[in-house]
């Protein structure tokens, strides 16, 4: 193998890539756009749910019960209205997700039981469990608060029985959307350029016809693969740097396990998505066809690596596809590292399959390429 | 006499299909063979056995004395190739290509310079160094390629129908540069479908279906044929073995 010869492939290969606009919106705006999407756009969190309320009894206790909803933070009880109809067309328009009824009698909730009407709006689930659970418990919690006053007030209180349950959240206490979303961004967004910017560099020779010369120099197809495999390597792992450094100083996500293994794995996964971009590339004619491919290929990854999903609830079948995706691994050792700050020998199963899927699936495409050069 | 191509029974089949049958030829040093044939006569498939991209099936051969299975490496190295097709990088600069190739053939930078500097001479390609080569002419185009082709000073240069699509006059200069470096010792093998240029040739031979059907100078060919020209000649052939019909 020639030193030289190779540095001449990569040298002439980033001389294309700063040429062709696509690979440079690909490679520097796409890991970016991802990012502040993702980071953005996409909160599965729900509070400040608006709320309309049809308040008849109009006294201090349903303006007490009204200000809990708000106090909980989960509610918005923004829209008074003055009878049912009002309040069914508010949550017909969209306006509110949720309707409080109280009735005329309210104010007696603190001799007999007084039934009041909570409606929510169940067409988008995320909102309505929230509306649901946390609209359930700003009741109870107030119901109970009465409960405890009256029996006092007769000198007698609830026996101290039961079960009282305490609650601890490891890893991310403030159950902060970012922070799981985010760490599985980062191999997303290497995976994608990756896979893209390799399928496209392999047929990009190809299409052009700039094979027909190569092929006749004395070049040989271990030196062509391995300069024109470096630049998006690099490239693919610039990416990475950059997607982490704004994740640990933009986002406030930081790195709880060990960065040094973070970045040799994410050199390990690297491998991974090229083989994938190589593999494309054997399969495509033009770049069309390998953007096409490659369109294929991400679309699965997004949705079963457990990315946005969660695997555990996946049918089997739909999990057994999952399980040969090298994103859900990556995705694993990711949160793993990121999140929960874990060491390298409880990852050690995720680290190998992962491994061994880079190097099977690095194997398969070097042959197939070296088999369509000669 | 030292040949820079002899061939001897070379065969290549694909399948069932015969490509090239028990070809055998001798050409001479520094002069220009003009390869003839319709389309799908075998020409590509030779030139790709000589080139050493594909190994025959049977039968053997020499280029520049290098053995065309066993040395194919050195005879890559020491051949110019020019496609039909042009397969330059469209995405780089005149010199950016030439510097690809300088490295690719392991000229160092002393010579690299030198033989740059040469060929933009050569081709007179100066003042188009930084032009991006998509935005060049087509005649432009095929003097850059044919100056990448001779950048590693190669003793043989491979040229497959290098006229296709280039206007007249652009024809003529190439092949004044052509006849110039044969003077000066190059080989030339030349695949085209203007019998004037493979009037020109000192070489000229016929291929058809896989068979060598003739090989020799022209005046020589069209004495034996009586005929007046070329054309006449392959038209002749054509219609001898199995008509139009089977082009």
């Amino acid at each position: 193998m020639s030193i030289s010869r190779l540095f001449a492939i990569i040298k002439k290969e980033f001389i294309q890539i700063k040429r062709d606009k696509p690979s440079l919106v690909i490679s520097i705006v796409m890991p970016l756009a991802m990012l502040f999407l993702f980071g953005y756009a996409v909160s599965t969190e729900v509070d400040h749910i608006p709320m309309a309320v049809f308040d008849q009894s109009k006294t201090q206790e349903s303006r007490d019960f009204i200000n809990a909803y708000r106090n909980s933070l989960y509610f918005n009880p923004d829209y008074y209205v003055d009878n049912i109809d009002e309040l069914n067309n508010l949550i017909d328009t969209g306006k509110v997700k949720a309707g409080l009824i109280i009735p005329p009698d309210f104010s007696q909730y603190k001799n007999k039981m007084t039934n009041v009407l909570l409606k929510i709006d169940g067409s988008d689930p995320t909102t309505a469990r929230t509306a649901l659970s946390s609209g359930i418990m700003v009741a109870q919690y107030f119901s109970n608060k009465n409960t405890e006053k009256e029996l006092a007030k007769k000198g007698m209180h609830i026996p101290n029985i039961g079960i009282d349950l305490s609650t601890k959240v490891e890893y991310n206490p403030d159950l902060n959307t970012l922070t799981f979303t985010i760490p599985g961004l980062l191999g997303l967004v290497m995976q994608n350029i990756t896979i893209i910017l390799t399928a496209f560099a392999l047929v990009r020779e190809k299409e052009k016809g700039t094979m027909e010369q190569l092929i006749v120099t004395p070049i040989k197809s271990v030196e062509l693969m391995i300069g024109k495999l470096i630049p998006y390597i690099l490239i693919g792992y610039t990416d990475f740097l950059m997607v982490l450094a704004l994740s640990i100083y933009w986002f406030r996500v930081p790195v709880n396990g060990s960065i040094s293994l973070l970045l040799l794995l994410g050199f390990d996964f690297i491998i991974c998505a090229l083989a994938i971009g190589m593999l494309i590339s054997t399969a495509a004619k033009t770049q069309t066809q390998a953007m096409q491919g490659a369109f294929m290929v991400l679309l699965p990854t997004i949705i079963l690596s457990g990315f946005i999903f969660p695997r555990e609830q996946m049918p089997s079948v739909i999990r057994a596809i999952s399980d040969v995706i090298p994103l859900t691994y990556f995705l694993d050792i990711l949160r793993g590292i990121i999140i929960k700050g874990i060491s390298a020998n409880i990852l050690l199963n995720q680290i190998i399959i992962m491994t061994s899927m880079g190097f099977a699936l690095l194997l398969i495409a070097v042959l197939r390429f070296r088999k369509r050069l000669d | 006499m030292e040949y820079v191509i002899e061939l001897k029974d070379l065969t290549k089949r694909f399948g069932n299909i015969t490509a090239v049958d028990k070809l055998s030829i001798k050409v001479p040093s520094g002069k220009i063979f003009a390869l003839l044939g319709p389309n799908g006569s075998g020409k590509s498939t030779t030139i790709r056995m000589i080139c050493g991209i594909i190994k025959p099936t049977s039968g053997h051969g020499t280029v520049l004395g290098f053995d065309i299975v066993k040395e194919s490496e050195k005879i890559k190295k020491s051949i110019g190739y020019m496609s039909q097709k042009f397969s330059l990088y469209e995405d780089l600069t005149v010199k950016e290509n030439m510097d690809f190739y300088s490295s690719i053939y392991g000229l160092d930078k002393k010579e690299k310079v030198k033989r740059e500097k040469i060929i933009i001479d050569m081709m007179e390609l100066h003042n188009r160094e930084n032009q991006i080569v998509g935005t060049l002419s087509g005649g432009w185009k095929q003097r850059l390629a044919l100056g990448c082709a001779l950048l590693h000073n190669p003793k043989f240069i491979i040229l497959d129908e290098p006229t296709s699509g280039v206007d007249p006059v652009s024809r003529r200069l190439f092949w004044n540069t052509i006849k110039k470096l044969t003077s000066e010792g190059l080989s030339v093998l030349v695949t085209t479908h203007y019998m004037e240029e493979a009037q020109e040739s000192d070489f000229v031979a016929f291929m058809f279906n896989g068979h060598l059907l003739t090989f020799g100078t022209p005046s020589e060919i069209i004495r034996e044929n009586n005929s007046n020209n070329l054309e006449d000649v392959f038209i002749k052939y054509v219609n001898e073995h199995g008509g139009m019909d089977k082009l």
